[in-house]
Formats: C-alpha cells, structure tokens, sequence
C-alpha cells in the first residue's frame, strides 16, 4: 500500500496527576507536561512498522489543535514519519468536527489506511476513530491488538470484552489502537536533528469548510468523589473477621 | 417529551446485564418511554429477556442473517435508520456500545457524550474525564437527538417484573459487505463475570509469573468471586486482555474487591472507584492502593493468601 496517516493528539502526560481548577472552569493545564497521546504513539509505532516490513511506503502524521501540537508532530517526525500535517484551531474541537477534518485530509491524500489511538486519555471519548470511517463510509477495527496485511485487506484482532474477536476488513479502512498492538520505539538523537528538515504542512481548520458541528456544552468541573482511607489490619484473622462483620464473606 | 431507544447487546442467545443497567440511566429520563432494540439472526431469546425489563414499552427486533456477529459498520445505518421517532439513542461503555455509538452518532450528525455516571436533566448528564480525576457535566443541544454510552458501573440493574410487547422493526437499509467477522476467541470460565460480579479478586505484577496467578484463581473460586488484573500483569502475559481492569480495561463496581499485589496507579483505580468495599494485599506500605483500601494488609502475598485461602476453607 502506499499511505498511511497516523493521528496525533497533543494532551497531558500520562504521568500528571490532572487537578480540576478552583473556580471549577476546567482543569489545570498550565505549566504542566504535553505528550503524544499513548495511544496514538502505538498507532505511528504500527504505521511504521508496516513501512519497515516494506508494506508501504509512506508514513503521514497530523494533529488537529493548537499550534503547540508541532512539538508533538516533531516528536513524530522524530520516531520516523514521512511528513506532518498540522490543522491549528485555537478553541477545544469536538470529536465529530476532528473527524470531519480527518475526513477532508483523507479526501485530499487518500490513504489506504488511518491508524489512530482507540481514545485520547484527556477527554477519554473513544469516538474519533469511529466517527472518520463512518463519514467516509469505510470499515473500522477498533481497539486492535494485532494487524496484518493481506493485499488490499487486513486482518485485525480486536481487544474486546469476552476476549479476541478477529475481522476482515477491506481497505481504505480505519484501525484504532489498543494496549498490545506493540511497545513504541525511543527517540534516538540523530533523529531529532533529522526530524527538524521533515516538512510540516499548516492548515488553518477554517480553510477546510468543515462547518460547526452541534457542540456539547461544557458547563463545569469537578473533583470526583474521594473515598476515605480505611484500616490497616494487622493479620489475616483479623481481615476475615472484619469482613464477615461487614457481611462480605 | 423524552423518547429513549437502548441498544441491546447480546451473545447471539442471551441478553448482556449492560442493557438492564443502561434501562436504569434512561429511566431517570422518562421511565415512560424507553424502548429496546435487538439486532440479531434470531431474536427471539434475547426479546424474550429484554421484554421482562421494567420500564419497558417495546422491544424491537430486527432480524436479518447479517446482524449475526455484526461489526459495527452493519449495526449503525440500522441504529440510524430507526432514530427518527426518538429523543435518545443509549448503548452501553461496553467494547460493543464504544465502537458501535460513535459510528451512530457520525452518521446521525451529532457529538457522542461517552460513560454518562450520571443523569441531571434530559439534556444535562456528568461523565468523567482524565481517567476519572475529573467530572466534567455536558449539556447536549436539545434539537438532536443524544447519542450516548452508559457507564453501567454507575447503574444497578432494573427489576425483572415486566412483560413488554415485543415487534418486528422494519429496516431497510443497504449493508456494507466491506467488514466481515472471522472468529471469536473468547476466556473460557466458569467464574462469575468480571463486570457483573458481587466479589472480585484483582493480581497484579507482584504475582510475578502466570504460573503463580494461580493463587488468584484460588482464592476467587473460594469466594465465588471473579478475577481481574492490573494492565501490568496483563502486559506481562500473566492474564488475558479481557481481565484488565482500569481506565482502558474494564470498570468495575463490586460489592467486595481484593487488589492483590497491585501498587494502586491512578488509571487502575479509575477502574474501581465505585466497589462497595476495597481490601488491598501488598508488601510496600506505601503504596498508593491503600489510600482508596477500606481494609489494608502489608506483608508479603505468597504467605498472606495461602493463609486467607485456608481460613476461608
């Protein structure tokens, strides 16, 4: 096959513990860490290999967000990437509106696969990936941990609740990307140098005419419930007795 | 007025406890008009089940060789296609509603509102965020329909007392043939389900090896209780995919849960915020799961949970 675009979100690192803001407006994102959604690092993983394995033979990544993302794009570039696509937007953009905007690149490089992550760990909304192969009316594999080619097809198995569910499905297609699909390489340092020459395309997402999708509205934050530390007990005598108290066992 | 379709999901033969617990969420809407839909090869079993539901009017059923196993991409022009007459269109934050909704809603035209936790208006719902470390409340425009998954940890079950009419839906839409379902491998058990259970016993990567896992299944199986897994042990092949539980594996809400081994990372917790009691085995006192445990136990497991195995005995 020839491309393939791989999806990268620019969110909070996997490691801050994200706190909500006093006035309750959202949460507290200043001065904290930026990272490639863990996901979406696994999705250009899987793109690359396929172009290691000589399956195709050009590997495109893009971000839809605020001009920042180019870090993360970079970062990309980086881990080796053909090319990067950046659509800057300066308000929070709602999955449909990133899937629209997915759609216009897709219409304009016409890829024969999209790799994104199953969900991005800011907003946990899992919908992206979906959202893109229905407007483009084309199969999905969602939350895959295992992808192989077979010609103008693929094979995927899927991470679902019972177990492993394996498809087939006919390219173009979109892929999101679970867990144990496989471990994202380092950066080395000569590739960052390198990544620096790579081109990076900006788009301005109104220049796409995407329209505004119905928006749902973000009214306020909250800190969740915290549960209250309990007790340590001492030995396992005293653990059976307390629960036997409490009726659990 | 409020008019709410739910998605069934099923097995082929029996109806999955997701949908009763998705009728709960949609009953804090309007419990008057909340119908049920079953997409399969032969519904009658699943129908048979759904029809008992309390605050049921109808189950639906749509019937067509195709809708066995169905991948998403059939399922989501027949969900759409049936929306019209309806204020809300609800399915479980199941693996099946997660890749099911978002494609509905694509096509529908509308956002997805993911994991509501709670209900506030007919609009207006809570749902969490960042693994669980923040709630933010949504408002969906009130002139589409609301396309949603339900966090069914959030939910109890609806009673069994009902007999609700059962009907054919007419759906004629075309069906891509471009996804087609190969195989289904799933976990072989017969331990209680991991997202329905009463009592569930958690490994971590302390286990250390799939042979010592072993220990869990013990001591599960006197409990009754089912079995669940850090991502770590998942990702050291200690335990299968479907035992994970956290921010990307399941979300659980037992009455008793044991973290066994399992330091306590804040993408596991999110997993188990809503169990009724937490009992947390681990050697390092320090340990972030007995900040959460309502019963802590420090020392080393290998001798804790023989121990705990006899004295259940």
């Amino acid at each position: 096959m020839e491309k393939i675009l791989v999806g990268l979100k620019r969110v909070v690192d996997y490691n801050v513990r994200v706190r909500v803001k006093s006035d309750g407006s959202g949460v507290e994102t200043d001065g904290v860490k930026m990272s490639i959604n863990p996901f979406d690092e696994i999705a250009l993983e899987e793109a690359l290999r396929i172009k290691d394995r000589g399956e195709a033979t050009e590997v495109i990544v893009i971000s839809i967000g605020a001009s920042e993302s180019q870090q993360q794009l970079r970062t990309g570039l980086a881990m080796g990437a053909d090319r990067a696509i950046l659509v800057t937007s300066n308000g929070d953009i709602d999955p449909l509106s990133r899937a629209r905007a997915f759609l216009e690149i897709v219409n304009r490089e016409g890829p024969d696969l999209v790799i994104l992550g199953k969900q991005a760990i800011d907003d946990d909304n899992n919908q992206t990936g979906q959202m893109l192969a229905a407007l483009w009316g084309r199969p999905q594999a969602t939350f895959a941990s295992r992808f192989e080619l077979d010609g103008n097809r693929a094979r995927v198995t899927r991470e679902v609740d019972v177990g492993l569910e394996t498809i087939e499905i006919d390219l173009p297609a979109v892929v999101t990307t679970d867990l144990r699909l496989n471990e994202p390489r380092y950066v080395k340092l000569p590739d960052i140098m390198k990544a620096k020459k790579k081109p990076m395309d900006v788009i301005p997402i109104d220049e796409l005419g995407i329209g505004s999708a119905p928006a749902i509205a973000e009214l306020s934050f909250e800190a969740p419930a915290t549960r209250q530390k309990g007790i340590i007990v001492n030995d396992v005598p005293a653990l059976v007795s307390a629960l036997k108290d409490k009726g659990l066992l | 007025m409020a008019k709410i379709l739910v998605i069934a999901e099923h097995d082929g033969v029996t109806l999955n406890p997701s949908v009763a617990k998705i009728v709960a969420c949609a009953a804090e809407i309007d419990a008057a008009n909340i119908d049920v839909v079953v997409f399969a090869e032969s519904a009658n079993s699943i129908a048979a089940e759904a029809a008992q539901l309390d605050s049921i009017s109808r189950v639906l059923t749509v019937e067509n060789p195709a809708n066995k196993d169905a991948p998403a991409a059939i399922l989501a022009p027949q969900v759409a296609s049936l929306t019209s007459a309806y204020s809300h269109v609800f399915g479980p934050s199941t693996t099946f509603g997660k890749d099911l909704m978002p494609r509905v809603a694509a096509l529908l035209g509308v956002n997805q509102i993911s994991d509501i936790m709670s209900v506030d208006g007919s609009h207006t719902f809570k749902r969490p965020i960042y693994a669980g470390n923040a709630i933010v409340t949504v408002e969906a425009p009130s002139d589409h329909p609301v396309v949603a998954t339900v966090r069914i940890a959030s939910y109890k079950a609806v009673s069994t007392n009902n007999s609700a009419s059962i009907e054919n839906a007419d759906v004629s839409v075309e069906l891509p043939t471009s996804t087609r379902f190969v195989a289904l491998e799933a976990g072989k058990s017969d331990r209680p389900d991991l997202q329905t259970a009463a009592k569930v016993v958690s490994g971590g990567r302390a286990l250390g090896s799939l042979e010592n896992f072993d220990l869990i299944y013990r001591l599960a199986e006197k409990m009754g209780a089912g079995v669940g897994a850090s991502r770590a042990a998942v990702d050291a092949g200690y335990v299968p995919n479907e035992m994970q539980v956290g921010q990307t594996g399941k979300i659980i809400a037992p009455d008793l849960y044991f973290a066994i081994g399992i330091s306590g990372a804040i993408q596991h917790l999110t997993g188990i915020k809503d169990a009724g009691t937490i009992v947390a085995i681990n050697k390092d006192e320090e340990a972030p799961i007995f900040e959460v445990a309502d019963f802590g136990l420090v020392g080393d497991l290998f001798k804790i949970v023989p121990e705990l195995i006899a004295a259940l005995g």
